[in-house]
């Protein structure tokens, strides 16, 4: 099932690769299609996902490069369990909105289904080479689809930027996990994940490497999301992007370097020093991230800057959840993932909406949209609620349990989180309400409400967002167990979940 | 040996058949070459199976693995690039056929070099190849830039090839031998004598003006420029590679010793190399001398390769394989990309990147080869150069904990990738979003040449999406036993 979640968007895409480019209907259909099955199948592995259990499930193992240890090998557990499943939901909705492309449609549906394989494939992977190689598959259409479809007058200056800055980090995070690989003696080399943490767990990495190693794979996966002060690209790439493509980016794949930090980076440091010396840095930085971030997001004045900004801020949180190493901060890390990969699809797609029936994302010349767009109006109030973190929704859930794993090993960094989130996310979250949807109604153009059919992805991502704020343990109790195992690897004692 | 000599006799035929050929048709003679080469390559799958290590003329000429290898890479770089002559026949005024007949020359020439095994048919291999490409070279003689180029290639050839000559002069004068089996047995005792390395030293140099490495790398761009599109293709590929078997042949059977001890130097050379060509090739819009840079920094990203190696001349598995790996992907994603510049830029006036604009909408299939192309030579999956290039990574740091180099060598590599990525891009973005197209009339495309493009994409995707078959076969090449058995008789 889970080949099937992974392989069916690729197939699609070769499958429209050889539709003639007259039958742009088909096209869409189909690539929706693939979506909705893909989505479909994801809801049914995780309504079967065994809850409880830290073992890799759905387990699938081919060999593909045998010389090397290389093998098509995929597997979920509690913690890419809610991923594959929140990227199979943003594929799907970002086939939704990308009804706004009206040139190249045969080449931008390709990108999206190879995107949205790829990602599902990055989330997926239990075998290093895989893994990568998946996440290099769905980046590389990032970039051509900014370039192509890109909106805006810095629309060049935001591809290259994105280009260079992912690349450099993607580039930097292999040359991380093959000084990883190499560090393994030759006969039992291999790029199975799970064998090369078991490894590592009996033969411990040498303090020296683990000290070069890891800020490798820190820095490498930390510039893949944003991770303050290599968050620059974010803000203007998203600007930039057609919807579907930063709804993807943003909401999904950025979220492969923080899986990749928990998934091999933890694991293997087992050094007291450097988990000491390393991990305060990242919670240092991750403080630019929430604080200077918000900051700079309050003073936005362009919608799309805004939210791009406050989406690099509440990368800040998994990251310090990251940090604080403890089950509960890595469970809320993870869980914030999930929440904010729907949230920031939710926003981008309403701006993306706005932008296409307005013409312009800037909050001077917008304002009492609200009459006018009561429907989009109204979910986009409700994503921004949940963006400052109002319980009720699954940002909070992750957020809170972020701050309180936290607060044992890394008390001010809460303090100054919390101040971040709750203080600076609400001022610039509240403005943006009262600038574009209430008070003086400009005359921006002649605006229309969404109709059905364009309500249901944002319906689908809202609703996903709220069931899980309202019955966290859904994911909870499925990421836990996976956590404890990667927390009891990297050698800490501990700590349940409080529930 | 029956696969050089075939090669030649196919050679001297098509110039012999030249005479007999109404003039208006002698364009087609390149269809007969490219069959008799295609003959000769599936033939070399029938009667060789070389499970030993053979040899001829005492030892000078080696048939192994390698040699193997390389002669199938050769054939089929030869075979597209005489497909590729025939359409470009109408853009040389006279002499087609002794053009063909000059590319198999010069592929005869590479098929010797891989079985090289002394240094007198390392002399002769190399200046059969280079003396067929001054021609090649200049072949357009009303183009002022080509005979430019094929002077420029003339004078620095020259001055290789008298570094090579020297170099093995002093060493056949401190050894007594030119053959490299009972070189490997000398070195040990001539290791320590400055004349036998700075001997050595010089035929490095000669060989590294092949694979245009820093600092021998200054002809390069001019030649691509000015040479006719298949013979700059020809370059990329098969003068390139016909130098690092050389190279390979020279540094791993000859002198393994000293190479052991060059392995700084070796690192210096790739690092310098990948840095020049990548940094030289961004602010080019001429699109061969572009292709010209970014063929130092691939030979950079090689010597990489040469350099994990030598970091162990006893087991160069590792090294070797990447390198034979990354050639082949390069094979298929340079001749790939040469293939479109030929049909695109037939009738351009300038070889600018710009005038590659809105080829997406004249031609979608040829715009579709360039971007795999490209996306394959910046090293992006799920292509042929990603998989090259993460074996050369791989093998860089397999050394780095006993030789702190290389991870500044991958350090380089990777700041390289990322440069490289800009204008790489660059050319896709001319193709595809570039506004104020003029001509958008749409492009004939033959139905070989069509065929051949399909060929080129069908080999850059399977070797990166399934490279199993390749990278055994590479490794089983590399760690093949050297052909020492072949001692003088």
């Amino acid at each position: 099932m889970l080949t099937a979640i992974v392989i069916v968007p690729l197939i699609t895409a070769l499958l429209l690769a050889l539709i003639p480019r007259n039958f742009r209907f088909v096209m869409r259909l189909l690539s929706l299609a693939a979506t909705l099955v893909t989505l479909v199948l994801a809801v049914f592995l995780l309504l079967r996902f065994e809850t409880g259990s830290a073992d890799y499930q759905f387990v699938v193992q081919r060999s593909w490069v045998e010389s090397l240890g290389i093998s098509f090998y995929l597997g979920v557990d509690g913690i890419n369990i809610g991923l594959v499943f929140m990227a199979a939901l943003v594929g799907f909705a970002a086939a939704c909105v990308s009804w706004e492309i009206k040139h190249h449609e045969k080449e931008f549906y390709v990108l999206l289904l190879v995107m949205t394989g790829g990602i599902i494939g990055a989330f997926a992977s239990l075998d290093l080479f895989l893994f990568y190689f998946f996440h290099e598959l769905a980046l590389v259409p990032t970039f051509i689809m900014i370039g192509l479809w890109g909106r805006g007058e810095q629309k060049n200056f935001a591809t290259f930027q994105i280009t260079l800055y992912l690349s450099l980090g993607a580039l930097i995070a292999l040359v991380g996990l093959i000084a990883l690989y190499v560090q393994m003696p030759a006969p039992v080399r291999t790029f199975e994940i799970p064998r090369i943490i078991a490894y590592f767990q009996t033969a411990p990495l040498a303090a020296s490497a683990q000290h070069w190693i890891f800020p490798l794979l820190m820095f490498g996966f930390g510039i893949l999301v944003s991770l303050w002060p290599f968050h620059t690209w974010a803000p203007i790439g998203y600007t930039a992007a057609p919807s579907a493509t930063a709804m993807l980016h943003a909401g999904v794949l950025k979220k492969f370097g923080l899986y990749g930090l928990i998934r091999v980076a933890l694991p293997i440091i087992s050094d007291d020093a450097v988990r000491k010396q390393w991990l305060w840095v990242l919670a240092l930085l991750c403080l630019g991230n929430i604080v200077y971030c918000g900051w700079v997001a309050m003073r936005q004045r362009d919608l799309n800057l805004l939210i791009g900004n406050s989406s690099v801020a509440h990368m800040g949180f998994v990251f310090l959840g990251i940090a604080s190493l403890s089950v509960i901060g890595i469970t809320g890390a993870v869980m914030v993932m999930v929440a904010h990969g729907l949230l920031a699809a939710l926003t981008f797609g309403l701006t993306g909406y706005l932008y296409n029936h307005a013409g312009t994302l800037d909050m001077d010349n917008l304002g009492g949209l609200l009459k006018k767009l009561p429907f989009i109006g109204t979910v986009m109030i409700m994503a921004m609620f949940a963006g400052c973190g109002l319980p009720g929704f699954a940002n909070f859930v992750g957020e809170v349990l972020v701050l309180f794993g936290s607060w044992k090993t890394l008390p001010w960094f809460v303090v100054a989180g919390a101040w971040g989130a709750l203080v600076i996310g609400a001022i610039y979250m509240l403005r943006a309400v009262r600038d574009v949807w209430h008070g003086e109604v400009a005359e921006t153009a002649t605006v229309q409400d969404a109709s059905a059919w364009r309500k249901v992805p944002f319906v689908l991502l809202l609703a996903a967002l709220i069931i899980v704020g309202v019955w966290p343990r859904v994911l909870t109790d499925k990421i836990e167990p996976s956590v404890k195992r990667i927390v009891t690897v990297a050698g800490l004692p501990t700590v349940a979940v409080v529930k | 040996m029956i696969l050089e000599i075939a090669v030649l006799v196919l050679g001297l035929g098509v110039l012999l058949i030249d005479l007999w050929t109404a003039p208006e048709r002698k364009r087609f003679l390149g269809y007969g070459a490219a069959a008799g080469l295609l003959l000769i390559f599936v033939f070399s799958f029938f009667r060789f199976g070389a499970a030993e290590p053979q040899g001829a003329f005492g030892g000078m000429y080696v048939i192994d693995g390698l040699a193997l290898f390389f002669k199938r890479f050769f054939l089929g770089a030869g075979i597209i690039v005489t497909l590729m002559s025939v359409e470009f026949a109408d853009r040389i005024e006279a002499g087609i056929a002794e053009f063909y007949s000059l590319i198999t020359f010069a592929l005869c020439g590479m098929m010797f070099a891989a079985s090289a095994n002394d240094f007198t048919l390392l002399f002769v291999a190399m200046e059969l190849i280079t003396v067929s490409f001054y021609i090649l070279t200049s072949f357009q003689r009303s183009r002022l830039i080509s005979l430019e180029a094929g002077v420029k290639y003339l004078i620095l050839g020259a001055l290789a090839s008298a570094f090579l000559v020297y170099g093995i002069a002093l060493v056949y004068g401190t050894t007594g031998t030119m053959k490299f089996a009972m070189l490997a047995e000398k070195t040990a005792e001539f290791a320590n004598k400055p004349l036998f390395l700075l001997g050595f030293l010089l035929i490095v140099t000669g060989l590294g003006f092949k694979i245009a490495a820093f600092p021998l790398q200054i002809w390069a761009p001019d030649v691509y420029q000015g040479a006719p599109v298949p013979i700059t293709a020809f370059l990329a590929v098969g003068s390139k590679a016909a130098g690092f078997i050389l190279l390979w042949r020279v540094l791993f059977f000859a002198v393994p010793q000293v190479t052991a001890h060059w392995t700084n130097l070796l690192i210096v050379v790739a690092a310098i190399t990948i840095l020049y060509g990548n940094l030289c090739a961004l602010p080019q819009r001429n699109i061969k001398r572009l292709f010209g840079y970014s063929s130092i920094a691939h030979a950079g990203y090689l010597l990489l390769g040469v350099a994990a190696m030598a970091a162990d001349v006893k087991n160069v598995g590792a090294g070797g394989s990447a390198i034979l790996y990354y050639l082949t992907g390069y094979l298929f994603t340079v001749l790939g990309a040469f293939l479109v510049l030929c049909l695109a830029l037939r009738h351009a006036e300038a070889e600018d990147i710009s005038s590659l604009a809105g080829l997406n909408q004249r031609s979608p299939l040829l715009a579709a080869v360039m971007t795999l192309a490209m996306v394959s030579l910046a090293g992006i999956p799920p292509l042929a150069g990603f998989f090259g290039k993460f074996l050369l990574l791989k093998a860089a740091l397999d050394h780095g904990a006993s030789n702190h180099g290389f991870y500044c060598l991958a350090g380089v590599a990777i700041i390289g990738v990322v440069i490289s990525l800009y204008y790489y891009f660059g050319v896709i973005r001319a193709m595809y979003w570039s506004p104020g197209t003029t001509d958008t009339g749409p492009m004939r495309v033959p139905v070989i040449q069509r065929a051949l493009l399909y060929v080129c994409a069908a080999g850059m995707l399977y070797l990166g999406l399934f490279p199993n078959s390749l990278v055994n076969l590479t490794l089983r090449t590399a760690q093949a036993p050297r052909g020492v058995s072949i001692t003088a008789k």
